[in-house]
């Protein structure tokens, strides 16, 4: 193709785009485009897949058969979230396999609130009441994104989240109305979950790189800084409901732009955690590929046991 | 990476209920066709989405090519008269 021609079609892709038109898989699309979209869908379904570690090392704790038959079926719907986001990186032509090579490698990212401890059974409460609400405030605003397989998932994915930060606000208000040890549990949790919740939104918009591009694909629809407002406007009053305290001396109301005002987040720690030095990277990613490694055999077994049933029904239709 | 045969991939197509249409849900990886059903079954129909699931592997499906809808779609486009709307009636006639 010439150099013209790709304009040409570049010229032709932004207007789709800026008439709310979708993208789907056999589209012509310019490789920038490709590139994003497989480094953002293959991220966020990475922190599908490693987000069910945290809570999966507590299914056999859970205090009753209510809590754990919930979370087993929150954590299967992580599997299978990762699983819908999968499937829509690979209509971009990236493998499965080059996928969970990146996430094994390190060469690909994931949510960096994985990459905390899940230390008390509060903590259960705190990540479906906290994380989730905050990956539900990303994921809604990218029900609409320019890509059609990402924003059919996403549909997906939010439909079943709802319950999930449900059980986990269910779970703080147990505590929270409990026994003073039990309410002491719920607010250490809120405790540390609170600013790593706040960071889950990304960099601040000046320090974000890619916001520009993707608000134009429309693989963003609002900026982190709005996205982060809208969350702590909605979180305040679940909290005071909880009876629990937001740790921000810095949180107040603000009648002018009619939403809180908030302390610094310590974006030193934010980027140390993002480089690997959380207080979990290496533990998550060596259950990761643990995991991989050990269930190779099943694989292989599988697809031999396919081979050899095909190859069987082939020589009985002889 | 090693060299080993990868799972392939399969279209999966779940029938809401009784009196609708198969509808395409997504897709997923599986050994077989067997598999495939199973974890279809788990992935896309953990509530209650489907009553029927049809599994078929993604390389046996062909698809038209959106470079090419000129000379697919537009031939129909100035086709008015396969409309209702295209013909002139009296208003007397009702129901038609």
């Amino acid at each position: 193709m010439s150099e013209e021609q790709i304009k040409n079609l570049e010229e032709q892709f932004e207007a789709r785009i800026l008439r709310d038109d979708k993208i789907e898989p056999k589209d012509w699309m310019p490789e920038k485009y490709r590139q994003t979209h497989i480094r953002q869908i293959s991220q966020h379904a990475h922190s599908e897949i490693v987000g069910m570690l945290p809570e999966g090392n507590w299914i056999t704790r859970a205090p009753s058969l209510r809590r754990k038959v919930a979370l087993l079926a929150k954590v299967q719907d992580e599997g299978g979230h990762g699983l819908y986001l999968y499937s829509a990186a690979e209509t971009l032509g990236i493998s499965r396999d080059e996928m969970f090579d990146q996430l094994h490698t390190g060469k690909a990212k994931y949510s960096s609130i994985f990459n905390y401890p899940a230390l008390t059974w509060a903590d259960m409460g705190a990540i479906g009441w906290l994380v989730d609400g905050a990956a539900i405030i990303n994921q809604v605003a990218l029900c609409g994104t320019s890509y059609g397989p990402y924003a059919r998932a996403m549909v997906r994915i939010c439909k079943e989240e709802s319950f999930h930060q449900r059980q986990g606000y269910e779970i703080m208000l147990k505590l929270a109305n409990g026994a003073p040890e039990q309410k002491d549990m719920a607010q250490d949790a809120l405790n540390r979950f609170w600013w790593p919740s706040l960071m889950m939104f990304g960099p601040k918009d000046d320090e974000s790189p890619h916001t520009a591009q993707s608000m134009k694909w429309k693989l963003k629809r609002k900026t982190n800084d709005d996205l982060r407002q809208q969350f702590i406007d909605q979180t305040v009053p679940q909290a005071d409901i909880l009876g629990l305290t937001i740790p921000d001396p810095d949180l107040k109301w603000n009648e002018a732009k009619q939403g809180y005002d908030f302390g610094e987040i310590d974006w030193d720690e934010f980027w140390q955690v993002v480089k690997g030095h959380g207080p979990c990277n290496k533990e998550r990613m060596k259950a990761r590929v643990n995991a991989w490694e050990n269930g190779a055999w099943v694989r292989d077994a599988a697809m031999a046991y396919a081979d050899k049933k095909s190859e069987l029904k082939n020589k009985q239709a002889v | 990476m090693s060299d080993k045969k990868n799972w392939p991939l399969w279209e999966v197509f779940v029938r809401s209920k009784n009196g609708l249409e198969h509808r395409h849900f997504g897709s997923l990886h599986a050994a077989d066709a067997e598999m495939a059903l199973e974890n279809a079954r788990d992935v896309y129909t953990r509530r209650n989405e489907g009553v029927s699931i049809w599994v078929v592997e993604s390389k046996h499906i062909t698809a038209s090519n959106p470079e090419h809808n000129g000379e697919l779609f537009e031939p129909a486009q100035d086709k008015v008269y396969r409309h209702p709307t295209f013909y002139d009636l009296p208003d007397e006639v009702k129901h038609m």
